[in-house]
Parts: C-alpha cells; sequence; structure tokens
C-alpha cells in the first residue's frame, strides 16, 4: 500500500515529517517499507511552454523547439514527434541529473545549440503503469494548468513523499487511507478528520409516492428502479447499490489522478477514478456498471452454472462453475464477484445512468476465483483479505459526494441495501492486571483506557472505582481484535514495545542438556570432521532422475518416493531416499571446478513412502543417515605422494567412527546387489543383536555406470549408515579393563594364502585357535606380485600373546603360535616359508 | 748425613719430577682438541704404565717420613690431572655436541606433514553457536519431522484453511493434508503435546524448513531455529530479556535489539526483532540500507488458541516463542552476501570455516 502524505494530511494534521511518521508507524505496528521521494532527479526540471516549433534544417528526425521556461526562452532540440506549438513539456536544464543518471549539459546537434532537453514520462522516473499508455511514448505532455517556469514535480504531484507500507495479514484495515489515518491519530493523538459523504436533501426513497412518476425510464430513486437478490447468502453477506445518471465520462481532475497515481495506480475516467479513488480511500471496492445492460434492473447474486460463459474485461471468455460466484440479471451473469466485472456491463462513452455496487464476498471463495483466473487486482486482493461490511454504504455515499461534487454525474436519491444479518461490534472482556501479567508492565487501567479510546475504541469498565477490568467494544474495521491477548498488543505498541522492562524468566532451575541421540549426533559430526572430511548440506528433495542415474532396477526398494505434488521445478520432484545422488552432484560441481581432492559428508534424513498405496495418510518414515563420500586423492606434499582415495581410506574413517563410539561386532559382508555400487568393491555393514541381523548401512566403490551418468573423473567411494542404529549401539564409554601386570610377547607370522580367502577368515582362525593366550593381532604387510605365485598372496600378522596371571614362557608361546599356523594351513590352506 | 742428604735430595727430586710431570700433563692436556688424543694422554700419564705410576714405583727409596709426603703430593697431581681431564672430556663432548646438533639443522619453514583436517558446514556451526547458547539458559533440544501434517504446520498454530496469513508461506505438498514443513513451529506443538503437563517448556528447535521461494535472497529449503518456553507468569519483558541475551552471546555483548511491532498467527502480541548492525553498530551502513537495524527474528507471546492446541491452560499459563532464520544470522555473522553459496557446497567455500 502506497500512501502520499498530503492525502494522509487530509484526515489527519499530525504535523509531521514523512520520515518521522514512518518511523513512528514501524514502531509502532505498521511497517513503513520505504518513504519514497519521487521528485529525487527532478531539480533544474521546469515547465516550458512551446512557443515555436520547426524541423531541423541538417536533419530528417530532429526538432528545434524554442521554449519558454519562465526565464526567458531557450532553444532545444527534440528527437520526440509528438510535441506540438502551445505544448505545455518537462523541460531538463543544463545542470539537472535526471533519475536515470543523465546529467544534461548543452548540446550541439548538427550545428544547432541545444541547451537543456525534453524529458518522457520514463526519464522523470515515473511509474509507466500509472501513466496512460499513449503518455508512455514520446514527450510527456503537462496539462495546461502547469504554471510556466515551474519545478515539474510540482507540476506533477511528485513533490510529496509517499509512505510505502508493509501490511501484516492481520492489518489489512490499513489497505485504506482513512484507516491508515486512524493509527495516525492514535498514535500522535492528533484529531481526525472524516472524509465528506454525500447528503443529499431528497436521499431518499419516493416508494411510488409523489415525486414517482411509474415511468421507467424516469429515476426518480435507486429503490424504485433496482432490485437486488442474493441467493447464495453464505457467499455473499450483503450487497448494496445507487444509481447515477447523466453521467458525463471525462477525465478526473488533475489532484485524483496524481493520488491515484501516487497510490500506483493509472487514470482512466472520471466515474472509474472516483471508484478506485474511494477504494483507496476506504478500503472499500467498488464496481460500476452500465445500469441500462442490466436486464430489468435486477440484481442477482449466485453461484455460477457449471460451465457457464462470461466475457470478462479484459475481453476473455471465462468458463465458470459452481465454486464462482457471479453477479447476475436474470438473464445472464454479468461479473465475477469481487474479482471482474463483465464486458457487456461495462461503462462506456454511451452509457447514460451508472449502477454503483458495494458488496461484501466472503474472501475464500474471492481467493479461489481469483487464483483460478489468474487475476489478482487490488479490488480482489482487498476482498481476499476481508473488507469491513459496514464500511459499505458509507463507500457508497463517499462516492456519491464526488461524483456530486466533481460533477461526473447526477445522484438518484435512495439505495438499496441487501443486508440479512448484520455484524455485531466485537466486545472483548479485559483484566488490567492480566494485561500486565502478560506484558511484564505496570501500566494503570486508566492509560490502557486512553490508548483503546485513542484506536476508536469504547471502553466500559465493569468496577468505576478500581479500574481493574470491563469490557471493549470494537470498531468493526479491526476484526482483528478478538481477544483480551489482541487489545494487550494495543496496549504494548502505544506504550511503546521499547518501554517494556527487559527481564530474564523467573522459576525453576532447568536443566539444559542434550539427549542420547543428540549427543551421538554431534559426535558423529566430529569423527567426521577429525577425519577430514567436509560437511555439506544440501537439499532434502532430488530430481527423480536421480533414481535412474542410480541404476536402480524398478520396483527398487528405493523407488518407494514420497512425491512432492507441486514442486517449482523437477529438481525438487521427490523426496530423496538416499542421501548418495546429492553428494556426487556436490562432487561433479567440485570436480568441475577443479578441486581434486573431495572428501565430503552430510548428515540428514532420507525418506520412503509406505507400502500402502496413495494417498499417504501418515506421515512417511524419515529416517536420519550419515552419508559420505571422498573422491580423487589428497595434493602431494614434499613427504607424502599419497594415492587416489580408496574403498580402504573410506573403511578407515568408518573403523574411527565406531571406535569412538564404543561399538564392537559390526560385520563387513562383501555384495554384490547394491546397484549403484562396484559389485566387487562394496559390502554390507551388519550387526547381530538379539538374534536378529541389523542393517547398519552400505559403503563401496561407486559402480562405473553411476560415476559416468554423473561425469566423474575419479572412481569416488561412498558410504551410508543409519544413524538410529548407531545411536541405540553406541556406548557413551568403554568398559574397564584392569591393564596386565605380566610382559607380553610378540611374534610374526607370514603366510600364502589364496586370494580368494578374506583377511577376515585368517582373523577368525587366529581368533578361534589362540583362545585367551592371543591377546590381538595386527596385518602389518599384504604382498601380491613377484615371488608369489599367481593367484595367491602373501598376508603377514603380528600377534601378541599375553596371560593375565603369568609371564608366558617360550615354549608356550611358541606351541601357540605353532598350533595356529597348523590351523590356518589346514583350514584356510595357508603356507609357511 | 749424606744418606740424609741423598735421601733428601731423593725426596726432592721427586718432588721436582712430580711438578714436571704435572704441568707437562697440564700443558699438553690444553692442546687436545678430540676424544682419541685425550685417551691417548690420559693412558700416557696417568695409565697403568703412565708417567706418573712410574715416578711412583720409585717411591720405594724413599725414606718412611717422606714416602706418606711424597704420596700425598702424587695423589695430589693425579687428582688434579683427572679433573683437568674430566673437564677436557667434557669440554670436547659438549663442543661435538654442539657441532652435531648445528650440522642436523632443518628447514622449520617447510611445511609439516600433511594429515586432513575437515570442517562442520558454516550452517551447522552457527546451529551449535545457537544450541550451546540455549542450553546454557537451561532449554533442551526439541526435534520434528521435515514432512508435517497440516494439522501440526497450520491448524494447531491458529492457521486455519484459507486464513490469508498463509499465503505468508507458499507450501510444499506431498498431499492436501501433508506437507514439507514451512517452519520449525510445528515443533511446539508437539513438544508441548509431549510434555503436558509438565512445566516448565524450555525448548529449541533447529532444524530445515521449505517454501516455494527461489531467488537471489530465497532458498527453497532453508534452516530455522525454533524457540519456546511456556511456564507461570512468562511475560513480554522475559522474552525481550531472553532475545537480548541470546543475542548479545551471538553477535557481542554491545549489541542492542529493538522490538517492533509484527504479526504471527501464532502469537499475540507479536514482534520483529532487530540487532544494532553488526557491520556499523547503527551508523548506517549498506548491509543495514541505511537504517541501523538488521531484522533477525520474529518472536512473541504465544497465542492463547496456540497453548490449548498445545494441551496447557492459557487462562494459567503463557509463554513466549521465537524464530529465527539461520542462513541470515550465518550471513550477518561470517559476512557471507550470497546465500546460494550456503547450498553450492564448494570445498573452497567450506574451507573458510
Amino acid at each position: 500500500m502506497r500512501i502520499s502524505m498530503d492525502w494522509l494530511g487530509e484526515y489527519v494534521a499530525h504535523e509531521m515529517t514523512a520520515t518521522d511518521l514512518a518511523e513512528k508507524l514501524t514502531r509502532s505496528g505498521i511497517a513503513v517499507e520505504n518513504v519514497i521521494c519521487r521528485d529525487r532527479g527532478l531539480d533544474h526540471v521546469v515547465v516550458g511552454l512551446v512557443q515555436r516549433i520547426e524541423k531541423h534544417p541538417a536533419a530528417d528526425k530532429l526538432w528545434v523547439c524554442q521554449i519558454e521556461t519562465g526565464n526567458g526562452e531557450t532553444t532545444i532540440v527534440t528527437g520526440a514527434q509528438n510535441v506540438r506549438q502551445g505544448h505545455k513539456v518537462p523541460v531538463a536544464l543544463p545542470g539537472a541529473c535526471l533519475p536515470n543518471g543523465l546529467t544534461i549539459t548543452p548540446v550541439d546537434f548538427r550545428g544547432i545549440p541545444s541547451a537543456g532537453m525534453l524529458c518522457s514520462a520514463q526519464e522523470l522516473g515515473l511509474d509507466e503503469k500509472t501513466i496512460a499508455p499513449a503518455d508512455r511514448d514520446g514527450i510527456l505532455i503537462l496539462s495546461d494548468a502547469a504554471v510556466i517556469g515551474k519545478p515539474v514535480a510540482a507540476a506533477l504531484g511528485l513533490d510529496v513523499p509517499v509512505l510505502e507500507l508493509e501490511l501484516t495479514p492481520n492489518r489489512s484495515d490499513c489497505l485504506a487511507v482513512l484507516n491508515v489515518a486512524r493509527e495516525v491519530a492514535a498514535i500522535t493523538e492528533a484529531p481526525l478528520q472524516l472524509p465528506k459523504q454525500y447528503a443529499g436533501a431528497d436521499d431518499q426513497c419516493c416508494n411510488g409516492g409523489d415525486g414517482c412518476t411509474g415511468n421507467k425510464d424516469d429515476l426518480c430513486c435507486t429503490q424504485d428502479r433496482v432490485r437486488i437478490t442474493i441467493n447464495d447468502g453464505d457467499l455473499c453477506g450483503r450487497y448494496a447499490a445507487r444509481l447515477f445518471t447523466n453521467l458525463r465520462l471525462g477525465p478526473s481532475p488533475v489532484w485524483m489522478q496524481q493520488r491515484l497515481q501516487s497510490a500506483g495506480m493509472r487514470p482512466i475516467n472520471n466515474m472509474v477514478d472516483i471508484t478506485n479513488y474511494v477504494m483507496l480511500e476506504l478500503g472499500h471496492p467498488l464496481h460500476a456498471f452500465d445500469y441500462h445492460t442490466i436486464a430489468q434492473g435486477e440484481i442477482i447474486v449466485r453461484r455460477a452454472q457449471d460451465g457457464e460463459v462470461l466475457t470478462t474485461l479484459d475481453g476473455q471468455e471465462r468458463t465458470l462453475n459452481a465454486g464462482n460466484l457471479v453477479i447476475a440479471d436474470p438473464e445472464k451473469a454479468i461479473a465475477l464477484a469481487g474479482v471482474m466485472g463483465g464486458l457487456a456491463t461495462e461503462v462506456t462513452d454511451n452509457t447514460k445512468v451508472v449502477l454503483l455496487e458495494a458488496a461484501h464476498f466472503n474472501p475464500a471463495s474471492i481467493r479461489r476465483t481469483a487464483r483460478q483466473v489468474g487475476l489478482r487486482s487490488e479490488a480482489s486482493q482487498r476482498f481476499e483479505k476481508g473488507v469491513n461490511v459496514d464500511t459499505i454504504l458509507f463507500a457508497l455515499d463517499r462516492t456519491a459526494q464526488l461524483v456530486e461534487e466533481l460533477g461526473v454525474a447526477d445522484v438518484v436519491p435512495g439505495y438499496v441495501d441487501v443486508y440479512e444479518r448484520p455484524s455485531k461490534a466485537a466486545s472483548v472482556a479485559f483484566s488490567v492486571e492480566r494485561i500486565n501479567g502478560l506484558l511484564g508492565t505496570n501500566v494503570d487501567g486508566a492509560t490502557m483506557a486512553h490508548y483503546w479510546q485513542r484506536l476508536g475504541m469504547t471502553v466500559t469498565w465493569s468496577d468505576p472505582e478500581g479500574n481493574a477490568q470491563g469490557v471493549v467494544e470494537v470498531p468493526t474495521y479491526r476484526p482483528d481484535i478478538t481477544g483480551e491477548h489482541d487489545l494487550a498488543e494495543e496496549v504494548a505498541r502505544l506504550y511503546g514495545y521499547d518501554n517494556i522492562p527487559t527481564t530474564l524468566p523467573q522459576g525453576a532451575t532447568t536443566v539444559g542438556q542434550r539427549t542420547w541421540p543428540q549427543l551421538v549426533q554431534e559426535r558423529l559430526g566430529e569423527v567426521m570432521v577429525a577425519s577430514g572430511l567436509r560437511e555439506v548440506i544440501t537439499f532434502s528433495f532430488i530430481n527423480p532422475r536421480h533414481l535412474d542415474r542410480l541404476g536402480l532396477p524398478e520396483n527398487h526398494r528405493l523407488r518407494q518416493v514420497v512425491a512432492v505434488t507441486n514442486p517449482l521445478s523437477e529438481e525438487q520432484g521427490i523426496m530423496r531416499s538416499i542421501i548418495l545422488p546429492n553428494l556426487l552432484e556436490v562432487a561433479a560441481r567440485n570436480s568441475s571446478r577443479r578441486t581434486t581432492d573431495i572428501g565430503i559428508f552430510e548428515l540428514g534424513s532420507v525418506f520412503a513412502h509406505p507400502a500402502s498405496p496413495e494417498p499417504l495418510k501418515e506421515l512417511p518414515e524419515e529416517r536420519k543417515k550419515l552419508a559420505a563420500l571422498l573422491m580423487g586423492q589428497p595434493a602431494a606434499g614434499w613427504r607424502q605422494k599419497p594415492g587416489p582415495y580408496d574403498f580402504y581410506d573410506l573403511k578407515a574413517v568408518i573403523e574411527k567412527l565406531l571406535a569412538c563410539l564404543k561399538i564392537n561386532g559390526v560385520t563387513w559382508q562383501a555384495t554384490g546387489a547394491l546397484p549403484y555400487l562396484h559389485p566387487g568393491r562394496a559390502a554390507l555393514l551388519t550387526v547381530e543383536q538379539d538374534g536378529a541381523t541389523m542393517e547398519l548401512g552400505w559403503i563401496g566403490e561407486v559402480h562405473p555406470d553411476v560415476t559416468e551418468a554423473y561425469d566423474l573423473p575419479g572412481r569416488p567411494v561412498a558410504m551410508e549408515l543409519d544413524v538410529q542404529l548407531l545411536t541405540m549401539l553406541a556406548r557413551a564409554f568403554g568398559e574397564y579393563k584392569a591393564l596386565p601386570r605380566f610382559p607380553s610377547t610378540d611374534r610374526d607370522m607370514a603366510m600364502l594364502l589364496p586370494e580368494t580367502v578374506p583377511a577376515s577368515q585368517v582373523e577368525a582362525v587366529i581368533a578361534a585357535t589362540g583362545g585367551t593366550l592371543v591377546d590381538r593381532w595386527r596385518l602389518f604387510d599384504l604382498y601380491q606380485g613377484a615371488q608369489i605365485p599367481a593367484g595367491y598372496r602373501s598376508l603377514a600378522y603380528t600377534l601378541r600373546y599375553q596371560a593375565s596371571d603369568r609371564t608366558l614362557t617360550d615354549d608356550e608361546v611358541n606351541q601357540a603360535h605353532e598350533a595356529i599356523k597348523a590351523a590356518l594351513t589346514a583350514q584356510v590352506g595357508a603356507r609357511f616359508r | 748425613m749424606s744418606t740424609r742428604m741423598q735421601d733428601k735430595s731423593e725426596g726432592h727430586r721427586m718432588r721436582e719430577q712430580l711438578e714436571a710431570i704435572r704441568q707437562q700433563a697440564a700443558g699438553e692436556l690444553q692442546g687436545l682438541d678430540n676424544l682419541e688424543q685425550v685417551q691417548e694422554w690420559r693412558v700416557r700419564y696417568l695409565g697403568k704404565k703412565g708417567e706418573l705410576t712410574a715416578v711412583l714405583r720409585g717411591m720405594g727409596g724413599l725414606s718412611a717420613a717422606e714416602r706418606p709426603i711424597i704420596g700425598a703430593i702424587a695423589n695430589e697431581v693425579r687428582a688434579n690431572l683427572e679433573e683437568l681431564l674430566e673437564a677436557k672430556t667434557q669440554g670436547i663432548k659438549q663442543r661435538e655436541k654442539e657441532r652435531r646438533l648445528q650440522s642436523e639443522s632443518i628447514d622449520v619453514t617447510l611445511p609439516g606433514a600433511v594429515t586432513m583436517l575437515g570442517s562442520k558446514h558454516p550452517l551447522t556451526q552457527v546451529i551449535d553457536e545457537i544450541k550451546a547458547i540455549f542450553l546454557g539458559m537451561g532449554y533442551q533440544i526439541a526435534e520434528g519431522p521435515e514432512i508435517e501434517s497440516d494439522y501440526y504446520n497450520f491448524e494447531a498454530l491458529n492457521l486455519p484453511k484459507d486464513h490469508p496469513a498463509r499465503d505468508m508461506q507458499d507450501s510444499f505438498y506431498i498431499t492436501p493434508e501433508i506437507l514439507l514443513r514451512t517452519h520449525t513451529s510445528p515443533v511446539q506443538i508437539r513438544t508441548m503435546e509431549r510434555l503436558k503437563p509438565t512445566l516448565p517448556v524450555k525448548i529449541i528447535c533447529p532444524g530445515r524448513v521449505f517454501r516455494r521461494d527461489d531467488d537471489a535472497t530465497h532458498s527453497p529449503m532453508f534452516h530455522q531455529v525454533e524457540g519456546l518456553v511456556v511456564d507461570k507468569g512468562i511475560t513480554f519483558g522475559d522474552l525481550r530479556g531472553t532475545l537480548l541475551a541470546f543475542v548479545q552471546q551471538m553477535f557481542g555483548a554491545d549489541r542492542e535489539i529493538r522490538l517492533r511491532p509484527s504479526f504471527f498467527p501464532f502469537t499475540e502480541p507479536s514482534a520483529e526483532v532487530d540487532i544494532s548492525c553488526v557491520i556499523c553498530s547503527g551508523s548506517g551502513c549498506r548491509v543495514c540500507k541505511g537504517s541501523g537495524w538488521l531484522e533477525i527474528l520474529g518472536s512473541g507471546m504465544v497465542h492463547p488458541r496456540v497453548l490449548e492446541y498445545g494441551g496447557y491452560d492459557s487462562r494459567e499459563l503463557t509463554g513466549f516463542a521465537f524464530g529465527m532464520g539461520v542462513e541470515r544470522i550465518a550471513m550477518l555473522k561470517y559476512g557471507i552476501d550470497d546465500m546460494r553459496l550456503l547450498y553450492d557446497n564448494d570445498m573452497r567455500f567450506l574451507a573458510q570455516f
């Protein structure tokens, strides 16, 4: 909402500058987004009169004008083709710096010096949508009333600052200049001056009496000529109309045009301008029909029939349905209620009699219809937000006042008003103590009452002496006030939010602590960071095509996705069922920017659609996952020449993670079953608990097809672990065991093994055979190549022997060591040298 | 007499001899500069076949009276030479150590061996900091689902269907009744339902939220942190004080806050909260558009209807709630000028935090 300071000043004499008022309004709840100074850049731009104009002797398209600028005549060359002798035009004199940044200096046009420039609307910085299409091109021709030599800003009314309000949904009452004036009056305590309403001496119905001729063409009074029926009272609570006759269509006065422009609207003609003016002034949209196009002068407010057709003002033929409310006559729909008028009943040059509509429509219905037809006008926006049903007659009478005052038409006496269930002003009970208790203030009852009265409310005390409690009657233009807490806000904002004491909550001390899952999650992040990975945050929704790029077959579990019905683009089409595609995208993006060392992780949710059919009844399952990806290789240093990241780099991260969370007993099971992973370089992590096998997650090299689909240059390795399971398995601290009191002995063994035997089998044999004597083991070498037969590899382990009750003898250790070797030979085909 | 003369002269001679050895040995030792030479010197003078021993071997010819005297002198000479030897040895060792250390010096300006250090995302860092501040004030951390029901996201927050305020948040829908949460406020209701009738309720809730907006200043997914306190006697002043304490910890002790009346369907009275500009401290700059203030969060007293939806008696209890955009705070705190960087996940960007 834009309001010019002079318009506002008409109703309230506040005597503040625009900037001060803006600050004050903002601090009391009506946010002023901007104070617009429309005359910025219009210094040295004055009104000039074109005395003479002739073609440039040396250029076809240029004109040489002699312009009177109040300071004598000056010669200006222009390329515009719409300037004529006698026109008043905006003249930018040397020294001017126009809103578009253009600085004016004398210029020579093919031998003729030009001491300035004639300006177009656009060059003056005018908002194009407030300008008649005919005035958008060429030099802006000013009205004859403009005073030669005076600043053009004054001539165009641009010297008045405009407040741009950013209204919250509860204060749509301030889509009216008058209601903003009420706010200003309340916060400055300046008196409020209401605008004049029509009060013709004979503004009543003749009721077929003396004045009534009975002749249909004789407009003795509105009641006699207009019938209104509301069929669908749920969508239209009130409908009122007035007639104006002998319409004299023409332009509206300059002051009115300028006010409309200041509010961002385009002047059209005097009748339309008045209805728009009243809409901006009182907040109530009005619509003017050509009375003679309405069959039998009868207005019917009803739901549209399915398939009913109406050609609207913009010339479009629209097919309606029962969800749309229309204004109709007995024969046809004539307007889309509250949204747009019909073309057939439009006020035109031929219109003699105008029927002016003021009505109240159901906001939700208007909202739906406006969306359906894709049109949100100043009018429909007000209806959507809810207009004040009790302003309707005020709006009709105010329009009548302006119609008469400006001589636009003759006001036909009387009006018709169908209003079956009149609204009642809300009454809100309050207690001074409770309000102070809510605010933490100590404002006395009399002060509170004073604030409310300034806002137009009526206060009745139920205890006249104590000023402790009572009832406030709320004016109908403040439908947002329904309870005591709303009254409290009115007190708070007039008292001043900044004057409210600053305190901290009293009461019992509370413990601020993380839950176990929160602690585990935090630790997960820390381990990842300590492992050199960077956290990324990506969107929870993804493009469904990612599922194809991952190579997921139809019916794959991860294709049970939750879809977004109204995404902004396909990029946000489904909720992710796996984090990997996001990480692959991040890797691709970084790699395209020549980052070669990529180590990333994300802690986020994945979503699964339940097996039950659409549509979802319950919220779908969300599970938190820890996902990570390594690709490329660390930059070589002068000491280290690391190779590219592989499976074991990422496995080390998981091992570190498990160690940190004290999780034991995780099985690494080779798998070829995950379509997005290399079938020979992937593992499932499982844990046995209470006889059940639980899947903790997966790790593996990304499948070459997937790598190609994402256009990745390297061989990324990735993982995804279930955070909920990790949380369940994690322990805060390990179990204490006394340190060994006797020395331990280390023995190495190197063996040749068929390469099909996994290390886990070797270790299982060591553990089983070594029993309690083997305290721990470590693989310290793995070799394949020269001197090793094909299909074999060499593994070398260090075993630590330890007993808790004695020092082991060499014999004991040797015996145990040989037993393990024998078992390895027998069970996994190990050969020792 | 002659014997005595002879005796005397024998003793005298030995004494002179000893003194000569001492002087010669000491003089020689002075000129030595490595341990091998010192070892030779030791053998020569102090060894079993050394000069000193040779002199002492001749003590048999001395009178009983002279023997202890000469013996004492000899011991004194030995002790003296051993002392010199020790000092010499130490000196040489010290010099050798110094030489070795000097030869072992390295270029300390070469870079260290590479170990990788990762980093948390700047948004996570900000959320961690916010959590820490409120944990310190006795708050718990609550969480809720990203996919939410219309009931929790709107209805129970006093936003019935067709309420114009729903326009403030254009939503992504899964079904007409299920959507991506548009704010973290549904966690207010979920937490109250979970905790009722326990008092006080003191929680913050960080999380992802979603709105159908995508331009230079809006991301379709972003982060909020919600706060909720419900108890007997909670006031608007308490809200102010709590937010001031938060802001001063987050942005510095000299930050001020300013509350402006505003509107949220789930609070009344409601306030937008500005902080004095982190760049110019209030004098006006480009970041605060000259106003000296930056809007960072929305807040208010919990609407009685919301308390009722949560299962708490609005006649007995009051509460306050607030919500802040994490992206905005991160951008202000780190001076990031383009929000899209936060979701671009460029390693070069992430490495800066």
